[in-house]
């Protein structure tokens, strides 16, 4: 039988339609490939407890109440104990509705995520909290330098200091009162190079930041804020 | 912000830190957190089941009920809860509410009770999450509808005497049941719709021979005969059109809608027809236009129910028979072309081109296969054959959404006439319920008087009959006994108050009207008059007890009118309108109460005595010496 163009098509279709139909008997098990998808969503909902509350109670410097408190609102917004990037950047973003807060939020994950091993849980969370809220002035500068540096070289650079600068300046969004120029974030960024960099050699290291925030009488105050926050 | 994350205000807070060192002005003061008293549990008793959440909890959505200080009124000082005489199961779903921040419609719960428990807690309904909101809506939309449709069919039902000719000529017209002449127009206007559509079908059937063997149409025929019934059945509508468009209350509304476009399509080929009658060339178009006389049979709808509902089902269908339309025409190019390629082959295929294939594909595929071209490869078949099934899945599958909605709204209307349909008995009833408690008033005022009369005879074997009625009743019937003390009318029954109307109506008395009229107001002034006198000089509770004698011999109001027709409409209207037994309704009458008194009861206060006769029983025809204008009142 001579087959030509389109009757080979049709004969291919009628094949097709055959090999469902055997299918549908049960008698051809086809090879899938989809078993693999459904074992990834197996380990994303695992749950993660964490550590008791008398070790929390050592490692941080919050009371049983307060870490009750702070646990009870941790899981309601994260059932399953840790918070990845996009969860923590929604979170955030729900207290800045006007501006863009993902680049902040996500400086701040990488600096609660102490281990960088992409989530946060309630033990990485705790520990933040305790450094901002009830360590000392030095610990929360440094807690805030960590911040900065973005690489964890131990020196902040201009071009650090500018992507921080322009995501706090994103946050505000587009409506305010004077509008935001471009030019804004980097000549903020001068402003804080002027006082912090002692040396003028391009960067801040972990002692210039300290002793000239420890000189400065707006920031030593505005660190005191943090005592009453819970 | 959500109040989910309320929780993490904290953490944001704290997330300031990164912006202390950078700021170049001082930071403004942190709120003072005044009682930072430690998180404590609640308890919120609702009608016996008792749920507890965290103070906090409940203060994430301060303009709420229970956010706010509002839920202090509730707050029961011997048990220490907050107690709320609601329903439970709502409240399930509004704590919920606080503890998620989503608020959930349970599918079981009643659309009109949900909504009144969200507006006695302060929630607006709007922020139902998506995964109900969708269901909420549906709920309301229906109840809202079934509610409009109780609304509309009350107001038709209504008789405004203040309407225009032109909104009466419009409500007939809209709806004929209104009056006869509505009805008489209605069915004379189907009838001849049916006349005018009979006669074009009869006009095309072939009607004997003429010499010459000419099959000839009845048309032709009859010529004249069908002419006369065409232009008497386009006068009709014309006329009907017309007496349509003056009557509209919106006219340009009226011309835009489809009805009134069908009547005009319907009438102008005769118009049309008449004007062209002598112009050979446009006689084709002629022909065509007598096509659209067929659309008179489309002015049925407003006779018939059925057809509206039809038309509307695919009116709101649109999207779905668009889909299928564009389905089908997908298929169909696809299929035609392949068919054409495939039989292109053949020899003497009837395939000559795709557009000739289209013919043979929608054959295939509405299942009609007429035979007339039938494909001869073997390609050809195996794709004809699959082009066969799949046409009956493509039109298989959007009828049953066009099935669904036709039948959804098909028995919203059926709903909606048998519940005007039990209107009336349901209205018999409440009014049953109605005239019941009313009559409960005045029969408790009876025996409340006669209880708070042997009381005062000072019988304490009879004060057990005094606790008959309940706390609540006796207020009510204290509040009003009030009002009939505020205006000086009192309560009665609907048949007392007939009786007492028509049987002023038939004294007549006009020889003495008009000193009647004079001393009116003199009768009334003494009489209420000597009735605040007795309550002056008697306790209260005396005058109740005179009262009471003389309804036990059953005296009437005599209520007289200044004009006799004010009594028989108000009597008529009392008729009609079920709530009206409270308050004697006729114009122009001055209610004086006369209290007749009756002795039967001997040791009771002597002067309850009133001014007609004391001697004389109280009988229904006692007529007072002093003239027409008494008005005695029987203290029901």
């Amino acid at each position: 039988m001579n087959l030509e163009g389109l009757e080979m098509v049709a004969v291919l279709v009628v094949l097709a339609l055959f090999v469902k139909v055997l299918e549908q008997f049960g008698l051809f098990e086809p090879v899938s490939l989809e078993d693999s998808v459904e074992d990834e969503f197996e380990l994303s909902t695992v749950c993660h407890r964490p550590e008791g509350l008398e070790q929390l109670q050592e490692q941080t410097k919050f009371t049983r109440k307060e870490l009750q408190v702070l646990y009870r609102g941790f899981k309601n917004e994260c059932p399953s104990g840790i918070v990845n990037e996009e969860n923590f950047k929604q979170i955030y973003s729900q207290f800045f509705p006007q501006g863009d807060s993902s680049t902040y939020a996500t400086f701040l994950f990488n600096a609660f995520d102490t281990n960088h091993d992409g989530s946060v849980s309630f033990e990485d969370f705790v520990a933040g909290l305790s450094v901002i809220l009830r360590g000392t002035i030095d610990d929360r500068l440094n807690w805030a330098f960590n911040l900065y540096d973005l690489n964890k070289d131990g020196f902040i650079t201009k071009e650090e200091m500018l992507d921080i600068m322009k995501s706090i300046y994103d946050m505000m969004g587009k409506y305010t009162y004077p509008a935001l120029r471009e030019e804004a974030p980097r000549e903020h960024v001068e402003s804080f190079f002027q006082k912090m960099d002692r040396n003028k050699d391009g960067v801040v290291t972990i002692e210039e930041f300290i002793e000239s925030c420890q000189k400065d009488e707006n920031i030593m105050r505005s660190m005191q804020l943090f005592d009453n926050v819970i | 912000m959500a109040a989910g994350v309320a929780a993490w205000l904290p953490f944001a807070r704290a997330a300031a830190i990164g912006w202390m060192p950078v700021a170049n002005c001082p930071m403004p003061l942190a709120p003072a957190d005044k009682n930072k008293r430690q998180d404590e549990l609640i308890i919120l008793n609702v009608s016996g089941r008792r749920f507890q959440t965290w103070r906090t909890t409940l203060e994430r959505y301060p303009d709420t009920l229970l956010g706010s200080t509002e839920k202090e009124f509730f707050f029961n000082e011997d048990t220490k809860e907050y107690f709320f005489d609601r329903d439970p199961e709502v409240f399930r779903c509004v704590l919920n509410f606080y503890r998620t921040g989503k608020l959930h419609y349970p599918r079981y719960e009643c659309i009109s009770a949900y909504d009144d428990e969200l507006a006695f807690y302060g929630i607006l309904p709007e922020i139902i999450g998506d995964c109900c909101y969708e269901e909420y809506k549906d709920r309301k939309r229906e109840n809202a509808e079934r509610l409009m449709d109780d609304n509309d069919s009350e107001n038709n039902q209504e008789s405004l005497p203040s309407l225009s000719f032109r909104q009466t000529m419009w409500r007939a017209f809209e709806n004929p049941h209104t009056s006869t002449l509505a009805l008489v127009f209605y069915y004379v206007t189907g009838f001849f719709i049916a006349v005018s559509v009979i006669t074009n079908v009869v006009e095309t059937v072939p009607c004997g021979t003429v010499p010459g063997n000419k099959e000839l149409p009845c048309g032709e025929r009859y010529a004249v005969a069908f002419f006369c019934l065409d232009t008497a059945c386009v006068m009709i509508f014309t006329v009907e059109y017309l007496l349509r468009l003056f009557a509209a209350p919106s006219r340009y509304r009226f011309i835009r809608s489809v009805m009134s476009i069908i009547d005009v399509v319907a009438i102008m080929p005769y118009y049309i027809g008449l004007v062209m009658t002598n112009n050979e060339d446009v006689s084709g178009a002629f022909v065509t236009l007598r096509v659209f006389r067929v659309f008179r049979i489309f002015k049925f709808s407003r006779h018939s129910q059925g057809l509206r509902i039809l038309g509307y089902t695919l009116k709101s269908c649109a999207s779905e028979l668009g889909f299928l339309l564009f389905s089908l025409t997908m298929a169909i190019i696809i299929f035609a072309t392949v068919m054409f390629y495939a039989e292109k082959g053949s020899s003497a295929s009837k395939f000559t081109s795709i557009p000739a294939s289209f013919w043979y594909t929608i054959v295939t595929m509405t299942t009609l296969g007429y035979g007339d071209m039938v494909p001869k490869t073997i390609a050809g078949k195996i794709f004809g054959s699959i082009c066969s099934l799949s046409g009956v899945l493509v039109i298989a599958l959007p009828v049953p959404v066009i099935v669904s909605n036709f039948s959804r709204i098909y028995h919203q209307n059926q709903r909606a006439d048998k519940r005007r349909a039990q209107k009336k008995a349901r209205l018999a009833r409440i009014r049953v319920a109605k005239t019941g408690s009313s009559n409960a008033y005045l029969h408790s005022k009876r025996n409340g008087l006669l209880n708070e009369a042997l009381e005062l005879t000072g019988s304490p074997e009879d004060e057990h009959l005094t606790k008959t009625t309940s706390l609540i009743e006796s207020q009510h019937h204290h509040l009003l006994h009030c009002l009939e003390k505020t205006t000086n009318h009192e309560f009665i029954d609907e048949q007392m108050f007939e009786q007492n109307c028509m049987e002023s109506s038939m004294q007549n008395y006009p020889s003495t009207r008009s000193p009647s009229l004079s001393s009116h107001p003199g009768l009334t002034t003494s009489c209420c008059s000597r009735r605040s006198k007795k309550t002056t000089h008697l306790p209260n509770s005396n005058l109740p007890a005179t009262r009471l004698r003389s309804m036990q011999e059953l005296s009437t109001i005599h209520i007289q009118g200044s004009e006799q027709p004010s009594l028989t409409t108000s009597r008529s209207s009392l008729n009609l309108k079920a709530d009206d037994v409270l308050r004697p309704n006729c114009k122009g009458s001055q209610i004086t109460t006369a209290i007749i008194s009756i002795p039967t009861p001997p040791a009771l206060t002597p002067e309850g005595e009133s001014r007609p006769p004391p001697s004389s029983p109280g009988s229904t025809t006692n007529i007072p010496p002093i003239g027409s204008n008494i008005v005695k009142v029987s203290a029901l």
